[in-house]
């Protein structure tokens, strides 16, 4: 390895085209068109509503709820520093108890692995619980290439497998689907089912369960994700609802567990943290009904033969960088999705990747890169976002996106000349009705947090109202977050007059604005040369 | 070739070289060591269950076999699965099919039992949540979860006020499941659907003198 002067080299990221970490199109011009699915947008405002409803109340209701974020955040953190030590006691201790620990530089080589180990069992069929990390590599798509048939379990994924579909949120893969098309997709697509199926969302359910009772009963193998691996007793952990985790995990003589590295925990006790975190910011639950926890392999319980994979895919690269690396402390519980502005609006599919929202417009980025190809899709997803802070005050891991995002246009800007103002108005154009206000506040938001530096403090306007709040004397926003500042009546008089001004003066670069009220709740949008290439 | 083993744990030494960060220590400030009296935590446990849709029946120990028998019979179960190592006096007013499970039973055969009886290793009050880990009363984790219907016997004096205080009483190496309430998903219009893979009903006895 020629490193010069000692300079360590910097990882690679995950490898251009494989896996689902790239989209075929830029964020505005995807969000543009999701933004015509009125279906996806009255799912996704009553999914996004209820689950911040729920998420508040049951975050609330616990005193030391902010302490316990700090300490889930500082055991990430110090996770990610300790990285190599932990992943090292984490195999010692899962082949201690049996099972057998792969490690995978990318996503074609775990699904190699993973591959492999199938046909080393002689069966050609696997049971799948619902994994972002093997979605992330496109398992599915490679099992199938080799002759392997992999049926996900979970309901949702259910549903989007059997229509050839795609997620669209983290938590409720299928939110884009109503009732009467998931019934359509049943009886086009399982075999032997009721043909009076009607759209009641139990008897679904009840159809559902019918047809993978058969594949658990019968299935010798299983692939599974893992929310979290305990490297000091090697105990990795599945959080779900369904029971089809619990199925998968338990039954089938063969279990292969595909973890990405950062999913480890140093000790059993950190679970205490993050068994509150999780399910209370993911669903709004006190506790999700089922948790599974297992060390390597038990006699005469479950799986007897238990595989893990260790994924690297560009986390590492995403680990090389000091700012960016927060974004690998995600727990995945779509909080962030649910209370962001962009994503209510567009939903999942526009971001192009398995990780949609606000943490996947940091994720993403840093897992593949942003400049792979000429026009990479995944360089305007740091612009996919007003950075509003809501995303930050929600994160149960108190992942600082917005300071992410500013940190990533940085990066885009340094490699590409692309103006920032530019790339930004095309994704409020696209997405926002009052781009204009959107704009704003992402540019306050952005450059403020530029002028004052990471510690998030803005000391004044900055530009295009720099002008306008120096000529007018304005009080700047001093020593608070721009978040706080943006909810105060001052803030929002503030960046509502400087976004009308603006608005009269930059009139060609806002092709959006003026032409939607903002009480209109239709969504043809026209925006014209903000989705063009 | 380098291993991939080799080649993960060297970039992420070098990522670690290339954007170094001080150590953390870790700030625990969350609420640990609480205890509550046996009435609060009977009071919080019980509120929690119901919210989650599960069937709760307070007994004191001397009653067991009649309330066991009493929720059976109230479901109508007449072929039920127990660990091996489940109290048999439980059973004792019992009167339909007792399969003692064993690790060579199928798991199409637990598909056909109407019912599946088990003790618990701890519960948690604030969130309603019960253990099990795989002790002889407990059974091998498919027995708790392939009948449709799960009776589960708790004892008051295992039941922590909170998460950390129970995940001390664990031991991590066993299989371990926590259940809240039975199976459910939103996945349909986020419409809440009890039951879809696991038991769609659970039934908590919970024996508030021991
Ligand atoms: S970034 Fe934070 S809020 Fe978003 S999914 Fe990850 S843990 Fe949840």
């Amino acid at each position: 390895m020629s490193t010069f002067l000692g300079m360590p080299a910097r990882p690679p990221r995950s490898p251009y085209g494989t896996g689902n970490l790239r989209g075929d199109e830029p964020f505005p011009r995807a969000a543009h068109r999701e933004l015509g699915n009125g279906q996806l947008r009255r799912n996704l405002g009553k999914a996004t509503t209820t689950i911040r409803t729920k998420r508040l109340n049951v975050t609330g209701e616990l005193p030391d709820w902010e302490a316990l974020r700090d300490a889930g955040s500082a055991i990430k953190t110090d996770a990610m520093n300790r990285l190599p030590e932990l992943l090292e006691q984490l195999e010692r201790k899962v082949t201690e108890h049996g099972g057998t620990v792969h490690w995978a530089r990318d996503g074609a080589e775990a699904n190699e692995i993973v591959a492999r180990l199938v046909k080393a069992t002689g069966s050609s069929e696997v049971i799948k619980v619902k994994s972002m990390a093997t979605q992330e590599i496109g398992l599915n798509e490679h099992l199938e290439s080799v002759g392997i048939t992999p049926y996900e379990t979970d309901l949702a994924e259910l549903i989007v497998q059997l229509a050839h579909d795609k997620p669209s949120h983290i938590l409720v893969p299928a939110i884009h689907r109503n009732r009467d098309e998931i019934r359509q997709i049943f009886l086009d697509r399982i075999p032997g089912v009721d043909p009076e199926l009607d759209n009641v969302p139990a008897h679904l359910a009840a159809a559902a369960r019918a047809y993978l009772r058969e594949k658990f009963m019968a299935t010798k193998v299983a692939v599974s994700g893992a929310n979290f691996g305990v490297a000091e007793t090697g105990t990795l952990s599945v959080v779900e609802s369904e029971g089809n985790g619990r199925m998968c995990l338990t039954l089938p003589d063969t279990l292969i567990t595909v973890m990405g590295i950062e999913k480890v925990l140093p000790r059993y006790q950190d679970l205490e943290v993050f068994l509150q975190l999780l399910p209370r910011s993911s669903t709004g639950e006190r506790m999700n009904p089922y948790t599974s926890l297992w060390t390597g392999v038990t006699p005469d319980d479950g799986p007897q033969d238990f595989h893990l994979v260790l994924l690297d895919n560009g986390r590492t690269a995403a680990l090389a960088d000091a700012v960016g690396r927060a974004a690998l402390n995600c727990i995945r519980c779509s909080a962030c999705l649910n209370v962001c502005p962009v994503y209510e609006r567009t939903g999942g599919h526009a971001y192009g990747s398995t990780y949609p929202g606000p943490i996947g417009a940091v994720l993403t980025p840093q897992l593949a890169g942003m400049h792979a190809a000429d026009d990479d899709p995944n360089s305007s997803l740091p612009y996919a976002s007003s950075l509003c802070g809501a995303c930050f005050d929600a994160c149960p891991v108190k992942i600082d996106i917005p300071s992410l995002l500013v940190e990533l246009r940085h990066q885009n800007t340094e490699q590409s000349g692309t103006t920032p103002e530019k790339l930004a108005m095309r994704a409020a154009a696209a997405v926002m009705k009052r781009p204009a206000l959107y704009t704003g506040a992402q540019k306050a938001a952005g450059l403020g947090r530029l002028v004052a530096g990471r510690d998030r403090t803005i000391s004044r306007l900055p530009p295009p109202f720099a002008g306008w709040s120096d000529s007018r004397d304005t009080e700047a926003p001093p020593r608070q977050t721009f978040r706080a500042w943006f909810a105060s009546d001052e803030g929002r008089a503030a960046l509502r007059a400087a976004a009308d001004e603006h608005d009269g003066s930059h009139a060609e670069h806002d092709p959006g604005d003026g032409r939607h009220d903002p009480g209109d709740e239709g969504h043809d949008h026209s925006h014209g040369e903000g989705e063009k290439k | 070739m380098t291993d991939a083993r080799d080649t993960v744990l060297g970039r992420i030494r070098a990522a670690l070289a290339l954007a170094p960060t001080p150590a953390t220590v870790v700030p625990r400030r969350y609420r640990t060591g609480r205890v509550l009296p046996d009435g609060e935590r009977l009071a919080l446990f019980t509120d929690r269950l119901l919210d989650y849709k599960a069937e709760v029946r307070p007994c004191t120990a001397d009653r067991t076999a009649q309330v066991v028998a009493d929720v059976l019979r109230d479901h109508g179960a007449r072929r039920i699965g127990v660990p091996a190592g489940l109290d048999p006096r439980w059973l004792d007013a019992y009167d339909g099919d007792v399969s003692p499970d064993a690790a060579d039973i199928p798991a199409p055969r637990l598909d056909a039992l109407d019912a599946v009886v088990t003790a618990s290793a701890a519960g948690c009050a604030e969130t309603g949540t019960i253990f099990l880990d795989g002790s002889p009363d407990q059974g091998r984790r498919a027995l708790s979860l392939v009948p449709d219907l799960h009776l589960c016997v708790v004892d008051l004096s295992s039941v922590e006020a909170g998460v950390p205080e129970v995940l001390a009483r664990l031991v991590p190496e066993r299989p371990t499941t926590l259940i809240s309430g039975p199976s459910a998903t939103s996945d349909i219009e986020l419409e809440r659907v009890e039951g879809v893979h696991g038991p769609r009903t659970l039934v908590v006895v919970i024996r508030k003198d021991v």
